[in-house]
């Protein structure tokens, strides 16, 4: 089978007024549709499995199948899929996942109930060597339960998503990725049992705690959430006070699926924030890092900033500010430490879109105006980099598109605007269960009913 | 198949430390019929508490098996330093053009014979200082041999009975060899017989990414050998922050190090000079053929052969000799110090400990290690020092953090310099402005830290710290900068909005 899934992006843009011609609204909704775009286009229809990337031959992530699953419901009520259409893809995304083989076999789906990273695109099986993800499998379990959440009528297939997400969720293991140990484990490979990488510290795993600690079945240990918030530290940079992370992307993952405004753990309780205004310092210190500039980086200011976890250079020379710089290839780049290439994110700038509106938006506008090449069909690619221009000035950008980047850009437009993936997972019972194990307190947790499920 | 371990030049520089640190001639003083205090060993925990006692008016003896000066001196950090200076130099001077100096033949191969000669003349020298002749001129009672527990409060040795009113161990640590198949047969390096070569291993793979293992893989890849460095955990020094060891990776790799992090050597085969070494990560295995091993991962209490049963002294092979808060042993009339029982080997910890344990043991002082504000540091580059408390730790008490965090890039020295790297975190108890603890990563973050000591240790909290001026321009402005957030973030908006009222009024 030769079948190929490409999302090269159409060309829709073509005989349609340019991005800096439109107002704010219509501007977002022009990247949000193509950023959605990358979910019809990317995808196996026969099994609802998502392309990492959109380069020729990119196995499945499942992490990007969650954002298409939650991705979905957006495009029905903005007009761009039928309802049919979408519960169909996220049917056949559900079943196959439900049928897959869940084993310790090293070319199976699964194994306890988690996925491997990464699959093949045909047979849903695992690709190369790659660990059976635990934050990946949240963000995939984190989009089936928004199918479940946005699927709510009595029609015979709707209840289908709902039995067919529970499912797969109760048989998630969490309590066996702790592995006899305080927090959780990153990953675990047939060959070699669980990896023993460092996780310590704040990251995009908030979503994968909350999910773990709400599973009727599987919970994690009660302890668990805490042990893992006794890693974050609490700074003070560039005149922010924020909860610690250096690239942008951990503070939006968990943000897509959760509404953090005004509900807090015993952290941020005692720190007087919560998550969402955390990541909205974030972006400031993000950009207070750009304005400064440390390394010399050629575009980097107060309006072009955004180091995250990204496609990036890895060959060349790059000299700034008369001094020799190392390329990073794709890594997760972050603030004030580095990895800095010189390479930055419009995708991760654009997904501070709720916490700082004016920012992101001022942020994206002027990259647009100054490196359209890193736009193509209204998609935004991975990355960017002004420091490495060809001879005709054009920045260095990252090639095709990739399936996280458009999935958070496509989520945050959407939570900026109506807040719908929010929404609805704000009534899903096992989120709201496992928010409240982890110790979050106030705001709309109070007014939803301890345990609501159907 | 085993390879000769390196021998040391027989030269008139090591015969002039042989002199101060073990003279071949000695003689063991008569002893007295009963000594204040007995030490054993002579490394800095030991010298240093033999120089207190003895000072304050006790009959001391010191004993040692070998040389005085222990690790520190002789195979620890002042070895170390001394080839770590060349090091740098090295690495300024390839790095010579960005700074539009011109070196006339930037290919030219460092000299490792000369700079090992220039190791052992500072060796050497500063044997001077804690010399067999210096230590009986001030009064204490020198003995070289074996020393061994006959009693509670008597040892021999060499035969000669000693009786004790006190007793103080200060016999150190050696480096632990981890078990790999293969290892040993082949032939490794240690710290203890290291600073012994004359020639530059061409490669080298060094197992442990702890301080001595970063410090001597960064030392022996500038100095021209082709370095991999092995750790089976994520990152390098794991007791530091996540961002030090980060950076301290990144350096490393900038330097041309080959970093293997995670991955755990599972064999070691030897074939003529050559060694292969396997390591898996993962599911991934690899080898690796280097000229030289060099290892030691963690620490070994050195008590065999004292015999400490007899004093009814508690030991075991993990954390060593087991002492109290005040550095009683289970013998109350014997106390310990240094690597022998401490989780901090240093040599300026064993020294202070040392002194402590003196004062409790002859002057019924009631001091408490856990007291003593004590610093560290690794000699990167850049170097990486701590004081105090680590955040995690904190948080574990229950005590609630606030980290002021300056990245070097900050600092106009460390731009004037092109030594952006790195940064300060000072850790408050918030809402307050004591220092828990703080974490330098800088070129000279070993002279950074002891300002951020000496307030801690004075009780200075970052309120009067942001009364000291510091010179300008000096990267120690760095901790000027941290009490500088520290009173911008004091000044909320209301409090400010307050001061504009009341200046309006006058």
């Amino acid at each position: 089978m030769s079948e190929k899934y490409s999302a090269t992006p159409a060309s829709a843009a073509a005989g349609r007024p340019s991005l800096d011609a439109l107002d704010d609204e219509s501007l977002l909704d022009r990247l949000q549709r193509a950023a959605c775009d990358y979910f019809t286009q990317a995808g196996n229809p026969h099994n609802g499995l998502m392309a990492d990337t959109s380069r020729e031959g990119s196995p499945s992530s499942i992490a990007v199948t969650g954002f298409a699953l939650s991705c979905y419901p957006v495009a029905v009520e903005r007009g761009w899929m039928s309802r049919a259409e979408a519960l169909q893809r996220s049917l056949a995304a559900l079943r196959f996942f439900r049928a897959s083989e869940q084993s310790d076999r090293p070319d199976a789906t699964g194994y306890k109930g988690f996925y491997y990273h990464f699959l093949d695109m045909h047979t849903g099986g695992r690709t190369w060597t790659c660990e059976l993800s635990m934050i990946d499998t949240a963000m995939l379990i984190a989009g089936m339960l928004t199918a479940r959440e946005y699927f709510d009528t009595d029609a015979a297939a709707e209840r289908d998503v709902r039995e067919l997400a529970d499912e797969i969720y109760l048989r998630v293991d969490w309590h066996w990725a702790q592995d006899g140990k305080s927090t959780i484990r990153q990953g675990w490979k047939p060959e070699c049992g669980f990896l023993h990488y460092g996780w310590d510290g704040y990251n995009e795993a908030i979503v994968l705690y909350a999910l773990a600690a709400g599973s009727p079945a599987h919970a994690i240990t009660d302890e668990c959430y805490r042990a893992w918030t006794l890693t974050y530290q609490w700074e003070n940079l560039y005149g922010h006070d924020f909860l610690y992370a250096g690239p942008l992307f951990v503070h939006h993952y968990s943000h897509a699926w959760i509404d953090f405004r005004g509900i807090r753990d015993r952290f941020m309780h005692e720190k007087r924030c919560d998550y969402f205004e955390n990541s909205r310092r974030a972006a400031l210190v993000q950009r207070e890092y750009a304005r400064r500039n440390p390394n010399g980086f050629a575009g980097y200011g107060e309006s072009c900033w955004g180091l995250s976890a990204c496609d990036g250079p890895s060959v060349g020379r790059l000299d700034a500010s008369g001094e020799p710089h190392r390329l990073f290839g794709y890594s997760a780049r972050g603030v004030p430490y580095g990895p800095d290439d010189g390479t930055v994110s419009a995708p991760a700038v654009l997904a501070s879109l709720p916490f700082e509106p004016q920012l992101a938006l001022q942020g994206l506008r002027h990259m647009l105006a100054q490196y359209p090449e890193m736009l193509s069909g209204d998609r935004l690619a991975a990355s960017f980099n002004p420091s490495l221009a060809d001879s005709h000035g054009r920045p260095w950008v990252s090639d095709g598109h990739y399936g996280l980047d458009q999935g958070i850009v496509a989520m945050m437009i959407e939570n900026h605007r109506s807040g719908l993936p929010w929404r609805l997972m704000r009534r899903n019972p096992w989120l709201v269960r496992g928010l409240r194990r982890a110790g979050f307190r106030g705001g709309w947790l109070e007014n939803v009913a301890p345990e609501t499920s159907r | 198949m085993t390879t000769a371990a390196p021998s040391l030049p027989q030269d008139e520089v090591e015969l002039r430390r042989t002199r101060h640190l073990h003279p071949t001639q000695w003689r063991n003083p008569e002893p007295a019929s009963r000594y204040h205090l007995v030490v054993i060993g002579a490394g800095p925990a030991g010298v240093a508490a033999a120089r207190a006692a003895a000072a304050a008016g006790a009959r001391v003896a010191l004993l040692e098996r070998a040389q005085i000066g222990g690790t520190s001196l002789n195979t620890g950090c002042v070895p170390s330093k001394a080839l770590i200076r060349t090091a740098r130099l090295c690495a300024d001077l390839r790095d010579a053009a960005r700074y539009g100096a011109r070196v006339s033949d930037e290919t030219a191969p460092p000299d490792f014979g000369r700079a090992m000669e220039r190791m052992r003349r500072i060796r050497a020298r500063l044997a001077d200082d804690d010399s067999a002749r210096r230590l009986v001129a001030s009064g204490i009672d020198l003995f070289f041999g074996e020393a061994r527990f006959a009693g509670t409060d008597c040892l021999r040795v060499d035969g000669t009975m000693l009786h004790f009113a006190k007793a103080l161990i200060a016999t150190g640590a050696r480096p632990n060899i981890p078990a790999i198949p293969g290892l040993v047969e082949t032939g490794y390096l240690t710290h203890e017989n290291i600073f012994d070569l004359t020639t530059l291993p061409p490669r080298m793979l060094v197992i442990g990414g702890g301080p001595l293992g970063c410090e001597m893989a960064q030392a022996f890849c500038r100095l021209g050998a082709k370095v991999t460095l092995v750790q089976d955990r994520p990152l390098f020094l794991p007791r530091e922050e996540r961002d030090a060891a980060q950076l301290l990776s990144d350096a490393l790799a900038r330097d041309g190090i080959a970093i293997r992090l995670n991955n755990r050597i599972t064999a070691v085969r030897g074939q003529g000079e050559t060694r292969f070494v396997e390591m898996v990560s993962d599911n991934y295995h690899s080898t690796v053929e280097v000229d030289a091993i060099l290892t030691g991962i963690g620490h070994v209490a050195n008590v065999d052969g004292l015999d400490l049963e007899r004093a009814e002294v508690e030991c075991n092979r993990a954390s060593g000799v087991r002492v109290d808060d005040f550095l009683r042993t289970s013998n109350p009339r014997i106390y310990a110090a240094g690597d022998v029982c401490m989780e901090h080997k240093y040599a300026h910890a064993a020294a202070a400990a040392a002194r402590l344990a003196v004062s409790n043991a002859l002057f019924r002082g009631s001091e408490r290690l856990s007291r003593l504000v004590i610093p560290w540091c690794t000699f990167t580059d850049p170097e990486i020092a701590h004081v105090g408390l680590y955040v995690r730790e904190a948080n574990r008490r229950g005590i609630p953090v606030k980290t002021y965090t300056v990245p070097m890039h900050e600092i106009d020295r460390a731009v004037i310099d092109s030594e952006r790297e790195g940064f300060a975190k000072i850790h408050v108890q918030d809402h307050t402005d004591r220092i828990l603890g703080a974490t330098v990563v800088a070129r000279n973050a070993g002279d950074m830290i002891n300002g951020l000591t000496l307030a801690m240790e004075s009780g200075l909290g970052l309120r009067r710290l942001e009364r000291v001026i510091h010179a300008y321009p000096t990267q120690a402005e760095v901790i000027r900068a941290a009490t500088d957030a520290y009173r911008a973030s004091r000044l909320t908006e209301r409090v400010r909005a307050r001061l504009t009222r009341w200046l309006d009024k006058t």
